[in-house]
């Protein structure tokens, strides 16, 4: 499990645009760099990342070799109903890790 | 006696022009950065440092080696606050000074009886992460111990003396330089306030000793080992030269 820095109101009004942010502790290793001995280091990335409100998709980004270890991404999405707030990270061999944050909404 | 007054008032006018340039000059290394940088640090959820320190949280807690002792089993956590503004200092078994990441390590030897961490390693940096951080804003506060003098006097030695192909010394650059830029990078004046740090040209997190031996190898000369003395006499030079300075675990760095 990677760890992450996440951060979101957990409460909102209808209507509000809220801002989510979220880091990830991975090596976003790029595939195309030699360890010491010279070998090619096998490529090991975040792919993908989506974030779902209450099962709908409401922001998804890809990622490639050029973005950098840790990443961070920041995004908005309108308060709507109250409801879970599902954070899916997914990569090279099988990675993939979701956090829920449960978002309350007046 | 009116010029007595007068006479009375220029000593007191020059007194103070003198307290005012005898104000604290020295700038942490993040007074260097632009501003986006140094957002990134202030705002704990966009300083990626914050990671590994959560991680030391956790290490702090999980039992470890032969006895099955966690950190937390002696430590209250409470107990770490200020400890790292101390290191590094003088141990009374080893004989001499020792960093905080030899003290974990130490610690984890004598009483989780467990295999010390590797340097750099992921988790002796978040542990050393994670009790650096409790001393945050906190002022840097060498020990007022005499064993160590020899130890500082070395250090501050090894700071002036001219290493490398290059042939420049710690002090040319970070003294004599600091603010002037080398390439396109502006020189700080090398405190070691915010370590460790996460640096953005690292794309990870890094000890104070990974950062000296890439100054080393950036003059060109050869890198001291790591938990090397000559590196742990230099951080208590360090040390001295920012007593006061106020701990802003973990920086960001560009």
């Amino acid at each position: 499990m990677a760890r992450t820095l996440i951060n979101a109101p957990k409460t909102a009004k209808r209507g509000d645009v809220i801002e989510i942010r979220a880091t990830i502790g991975h090596p976003m290793e790029t595939g195309f760099r030699p360890d010491e001995s010279g070998k090619i280091l096998p490529r090991n990335i975040i792919k993908k990342f989506s974030c779902r409100y209450n099962g709908e998709l409401v922001f998804s980004a890809e990622m490639f070799s050029a973005v950098s270890a840790n990443p961070y991404l920041a995004f908005h999405t309108l308060a709507t109903e109250s409801g879970t707030l599902a954070l899916t990270w997914e990569g090279d061999n099988g990675f993939s890790q979701t956090e829920n944050i449960t978002l309350t909404v007046a | 006696m009116r010029l007595l007054v007068f006479a009375l008032l220029f000593v007191a006018a020059s007194a103070h022009s003198q307290s005012a340039t005898a104000t604290d000059k020295r700038l942490s290394g993040s007074a260097f950065m632009a501003a986006s940088t140094q957002a990134m640090q202030n705002d704990d959820t966009l300083n990626p440092g914050m990671l590994w320190v959560k991680d030391g949280e956790a290490l702090w807690q999980k039992p470890a080696g032969a006895s099955q002792k966690s950190c937390a089993s002696c430590h209250a956590q409470i107990s770490m606050k200020g400890v790292a503004a101390r290191y590094p200092a003088f141990d009374d078994v080893l004989k001499r000074p020792i960093t905080l990441s030899q003290r974990i390590n130490q610690c984890r030897q004598k009483h989780s009886q467990a295999e010390p961490l590797r340097f750099e390693s992921p988790d002796l940096l978040s542990l050393e992460s994670f009790v650096t951080h409790q001393s945050r804003g906190m002022p840097v506060a060498p020990p007022d111990d005499q064993r160590l003098d020899s130890y500082r006097q070395q250090g501050q030695q090894r700071y002036t003396q001219r290493i490398g192909q290059l042939n420049l010394s710690c002090a040319q650059c970070h003294d004599t330089n600091a603010g002037g830029r080398l390439g396109s990078s502006q020189i700080p004046q090398a405190h070691p306030t915010g370590y460790p740090v996460y640096r953005l040209e690292w794309q990870t997190l890094g000890s104070l000793q990974r950062r000296l031996r890439n100054c080393m190898s950036g003059v060109r000369a050869e890198p001291f080992a790591y938990g090397a003395p000559e590196l742990v006499e230099l951080e208590l030079h360090l040390a001295v030269r920012a007593k006061g300075m106020l701990i802003e675990t973990p920086g960001v760095r560009p």
